[in-house]
């Protein structure tokens, strides 16, 4: 039978389709000849387009926002604002400079010997049995309102004894109708030092600060005792009151005046000092999160941090968004006055002297991925951004003589660069525990250091980080005291000084060095083995291919065989602990500025394997070590420099690392976006910031002006489908059932 | 039937402790709790006092299945595995490695993750089925074939295309909606609109195709024979007999996959930054959450049996010639 699926001569009636194409044009017609001036794509709401906010965003969510425990980035960049410790950075000066937050001057320390007596200031460390630094902070802080020191009529805290159906309508900390708020004293400063050894608190300075404030070990070890008897008679964590629990290291002197007490000499403190580690924290908010219910509601401290910074979080729903606002208790505090030289010309002093802080609010939404983020802020809905490899070409343009620049797109949009060398170092380390690379022989060190000379570091910053970076020549980046700016600086184990500047030695001195060591064209010279080399690393996806074959080939250049053995995280963290890897990548960041926090990383006593500390390469050089101990508690000075260059030569002709490089930052701000100045020290810069809100609306709305055609062309080419695909319908209606053959 | 789905559902109890055993098997395979310990606590100054008291504080001290230092029971139940997963089977998902309450973080992220799922399904439903009708309606036309070939293309190009493709072209071509974002209440309409097209087109190819192979399959039959032989009218025939025999594969098809609506869609989520349960559990892996993984797991594992139950008791539903026994 010839007959088609559907047959037959009746057509359906088309009342339906015609109404609703009539239905959909008028819709349509309305939607394309709207003539509102407000961008559609606008991720935020309409009513804020000409407010006060600066918007960023979070790829992961912070673990962290109590200050005991807050240490990478992407906590402090919370609890950096919301939290003030006794001290914080210069905004504008460098080098990087300690000026007084809540504290009322930088504390400087008072020796005592070993029987309490006053020694002189200029005291030698080996003398030095305690330093007391007596620390006083302004009177008439006040702390954001917060439900924790919320009072009722008789004056008793109004939620420190919540029954469960209280509760019953509190999901966040914003639900709690009341809140309060008190002053800020000396004691709430006392109580963040003892909760470092909180027995339920992992603060990753405790181990670090145990060694120095008097007393701390054995308190943790009282702490844990009480806990564990107040669970023991209640059958739950009950809260602990570490105001009836003395701290030797730590003591309130008056109302405004706290003492910490160290073990010998560590100058170093007060840049802790200016970290949130060190930031007070009111006794009622401890005993208010410790309440039972509210935990199961996810309302900690950890989670709603109580501080007397410029801006309080308000929202927490790293499902989605944070946001700070201004605290109305803020203390206030203006804008620098001084500056570097530049600053005036770059104008960066012309908010000199007025209230803190700029921006009413800061919402930081979710973003997990690049692309998106990157075209946000194209179109204005980020105020600043970093640039990543994919969009590198797109704004960075690199000039023949290899200077940078913006492209043209970005300087039509306004948009402006700024750039800064990290306090950071990337290397490759040697594990000197290997029975190869490792060791202290001529023949172990020349094979590190024909190997660290092959390796184009300079090709590397080049090709795959787009030349952000500058290659290392020791531990100490730019910006801290200790590294040597032009040719007293350079390496010469590795670099020749030429007309042009420093020369990485040629690959021949290497293939020489490499012989010297008993591998003569990469072979072993009693055996005649080629030489293998292993190489550890999570870098396994798919993007590193690239580099671990640029890796091998540098090898190769010395007819190395390098094995790439790639693992996981945790593999790769037991192979470090275990010490059984042979070639590694690893890195550092700064904690503060001072050489000391780099030069650590060859110490002895900080052997990853010995005492699983942070010499990852688990060098150990008694000379080094010695010489380390007596730079870590000198003040910056040419005599601290001298004993800073000794190590480097120590550390230099030992080669335990091929120096890798230091990153540079690059970022970009849009022109509305003000008194940005890369401060990599200071995490608390946010108050610093200036928006230009109308500047802003106004360019959101003319870079995100809608384009509407394309919706009537998809509407004709719907049509263009269904019509000729309903005459079709209706032909096939009136068509006979069945053509016979005559 | 009632006596089916009791049985049916003492069924999915070993099924559901294996597939716990089996979970906890390939995460301690990969991950000890050493290694938990060391990504919660971060990279820098972690001691190995700060390791152990982490793992005490969440049980993770202990074996991890059999605790050969006690006696009799303990054996078993002073284990990692016995702690773990026991309460699962009550629905207590208990706490993240973080402290924080699994079952509020659940109950919050369901709701972008429906809210993407449930209007990506019903319009994906409706095009497909309307798209799928109108392939059958001109079998071997021009019609037809050109929208085969459309389907073979759609089918063929990858998620992560569209994902891209769309934000560039929507979000920042045109400038039509939001690149990405969410927001709660109706002001999340604007962010949800894109990745519901994402969703709906790129799953056309694949159920168009699918759909317009039932549809073509009971054209064929008798019954749509006699129906128009005795004269019914044509759209009777179509909306009536032919859609309403092809919806029932189409139907069951989309019974067993509701309740994983609430699982969220991984890429979807992760790329448009919508808060659901996809991305949730994308973060536990990445973040070595064993609390949030096992929880994740077992609740997949649930609603996919539950999806298992439904569908047979649809399938009696719109067949009335199958009875459950």
């Amino acid at each position: 039978m010839e007959g088609t699926l559907l047959s037959r001569p009746e057509g359906i009636r088309c009342g339906w389709i015609v109404h609703l194409f009539s239905f959909l044009t008028v819709v349509l017609a309305i939607f394309l000849t709207a003539c509102s001036d407000e961008p559609w794509n606008r991720p935020y709401p309409v009513r804020d387009a000409h407010k006060n906010i600066m918007y960023s965003s979070f790829q992961e969510r912070p673990n962290h926002l109590d200050p005991v425990q807050s240490y990478s980035s992407n906590e402090v960049r919370f609890t950096g604002q919301i939290y003030e410790p006794p001290l914080q950075y210069h905004y504008l000066k460098r080098p990087y400079e300690l000026v007084p937050l809540t504290a009322s001057s930088v504390p400087q320390p008072v020796y005592l010997g070993a029987d309490g007596e006053r020694l002189p200031d200029d005291s030698a460390p080996e003398d030095v049995s305690y330093s007391v630094y007596d620390i006083r902070i302004q009177p008439g802080i006040y702390y954001q309102p917060h439900p924790a020191f919320a009072q009722d009529a008789e004056g008793m805290l109004r939620y420190h004894n919540l029954r469960e159906n209280e509760l019953d309508a509190i999901y966040t900390l914003g639900d709690f109708e009341f809140t309060g708020s008190r002053e800020l004293v000396a004691a709430d400063y006392v109580y963040q030092i003892k909760r470092l050894a909180h027995p339920h608190l992992h603060s990753p300075i405790f181990g670090l600060m145990s060694g120095y404030i008097a007393g701390l070990k054995e308190y943790a070890d009282i702490l844990k005792t009480v806990s564990k008897q107040q669970t023991a008679t209640s059958g739950r964590r009950e809260f602990l009151d570490l105001r009836e629990y003395p701290l030797e290291g730590a003591t309130v002197i008056d109302r405004y005046t706290y003492r910490i007490k160290l073990r010998g000499t560590y100058p170093q403190l007060l840049y802790w000092l200016a970290m949130p580690f060190f930031a007070p924290v009111p006794w009622e908010a401890d005993r208010f999160y410790s309440q039972p219910g509210l935990q199961e509601r996810n309302i900690t401290l950890d989670w709603y941090p109580v501080g007397t910074g410029p801006y309080m979080l308000t929202v927490n729903n790293p499902n989605r968004q944070m946001v700070l606002v201004r605290n109305p208790n803020f203390h206030g505090e203006t804008y620098p006055e001084e500056g570097e030289p530049g600053d005036a010309e770059a104008g960066l002093l012309a908010d000199a002297g007025k209230n803190l802080p700029f921006v009413e609010r800061v919402i930081y939404s979710l973003e997990k991925e690049d692309i998106p983020y990157w075209n946000k802020f194209l179109q204005g809905y980020y105020d600043t951004s970093g640039i990543t490899s994919d969009s590198f070409d797109q704004a960075i343009s690199i000039g023949s003589g290899g200077e940078v620049s913006l492209t043209d797109a970005m300087l039509a949009q306004g948009i402006e660069l700024r750039t800064a060398v990290s306090t950071s170092i990337y290397y490759t380390g040697f594990n000197m525990l290997d029975p190869v690379v490792g060791g202290y022989s001529e023949q172990a060190r020349i094979l590190r250091q024909a190997i660290s000379v092959a390796i184009d570091t300079e090709e590397y910053i080049s090709i795959f980080l787009n030349g952000r970076g500058i290659p290392a020549q020791n531990p100490i980046p730019p910006g801290i005291f200790g590294f040597l700016e032009g040719d007293a600086g350079i390496n010469t184990y590795f670099y020749d000084m030429t007309d042009s500047g420093p020369q990485r030695k040629s690959i021949d001195f290497a293939r020489q060095l490499l012989a010297e060591a008993g591998y003569p064209e990469g072979r072993d010279i009693n055996t005649g083995k080629p030489l293998v080399l292993n190489f550890d690393t999570t870098a396994t996806g798919p993007d590193d291919k690239a580099r671990l074959n640029w890796l091998r080939k540098q090898f190769a250049k010395l007819n190395i065989q390098l094995v790439i053995r790639g693992t996981d995280y945790n593999r790769f963290q037991e192979k470090m602990l275990k010490g059984t890897a042979q070639i590694f990548q690893w890195g550092w960041n700064a904690d503060y500025p001072d050489p000391e926090n780099f030069l650590f990383l060859l110490h002895g006593e900080q052997g990853k394997v010995e005492h699983n500390g942070e010499n990852a390469a688990n060098y150990k050089n008694p000379e080094y070590d010695r010489l380390f101990e007596q730079m870590k508690n000198m003040p910056n000075g040419p005599e601290r420099q001298d004993i800073i260059n000794r190590m480097m030569s120590i550390i230099q002709h030992d080669a335990p690392w091929i120096w890798g490089f230091h990153p540079k930052q690059f970022s970009l701000a849009h022109g509305w976006f003000l008194n940005t100045k890369p401060n990599l020290m200071a995490n608390n810069a946010l108050k610093y910031l200036r928006i230009d809100p109308e500047q802003r609306a106004m360019l959101q709305a003319d870079w995100n002006r809608p384009v509407r055609w394309p919706l009537g062309v998809l509407l004709g080419m719907l049509l263009a489908i269904i019509l000729p695909a309903w005459l079709g319908y209706r032909k096939r209606q009136r068509q006979p059932a069945y053509r016979g053959s005559h | 039937m009632f006596a089916y789905i009791v049985r049916r559902v003492a069924y999915a109890l070993p099924i559901l402790i294996g597939v716990n055993l089996l979970t906890f098997y390939l995460f301690f395979v990969v991950n000890s709790p050493d290694d938990m310990a060391r990504l919660h606590l971060g990279v820098k100054r972690v001691t190995p006092e700060a390791i152990d008291k982490w793992k005490a504080e969440r049980g993770y001290d202990k074996p991890l299945v059999f605790n050969a230092t006690e006696t009799g029971i303990g054996r078993i139940s002073e284990t990692i595995f016995f702690e773990k997963s026991l309460k699962l089977f009550a629905f207590n998902f208990g706490h993240s490695d973080d402290g924080r309450d699994i079952s509020h973080d659940i109950a919050q992220r369901m709701v972008p993750s429906l809210a993407i799922a449930i209007p990506s399904l019903v319009v994906g439903l409706l095009i497909n089925i309307t798209f799928a009708m109108l392939l059958a309606f001109f079998r071997g036309t021009y019609v037809d074939i050109s929208g085969v070939i459309l389907c073979v293309v759609l089918m063929s190009i990858s998620a992560m295309f569209y994902i891209i493709g769309g934000q560039f072209l929507l979000g920042k071509l045109l400038r039509l909606m939001p690149i990405s974002g969410y927001d709660i209440g109706l002001d999340a309409i604007k962010f949800l609109v894109l990745p519901v097209i994402i969703g709906v087109v790129s799953g056309i190819g694949s159920s168009s195709r699918l759909y317009r192979s039932f549809f073509l399959e009971e054209a064929g039959k008798d019954f749509i024979r006699t129906a128009r032989a005795k004269g019914l009218k044509e759209s009777r025939v179509l909306f009536r007999h032919l859609l309403s025999n092809a919806m029932i594969p189409i139907v069951t098809g989309v019974v067993v996959v509701l309740p994983l609506l609430f699982m969220g869609s991984l890429l979807l989520e992760s790329f448009f930054a919508i808060p659901g349960l996809g991305s949730y559990t994308i973060d536990a892996i990445n973040r070595q959450d064993f609390a949030i993984v096992r929880a994740m797991v077992f609740l997949g594992s649930v609603l996919y049996i539950v999806g298992l139950i439904l569908v047979d008791i649809t399938y009696t539903i719109v067949d009335p010639r199958v009875r459950l026994s």
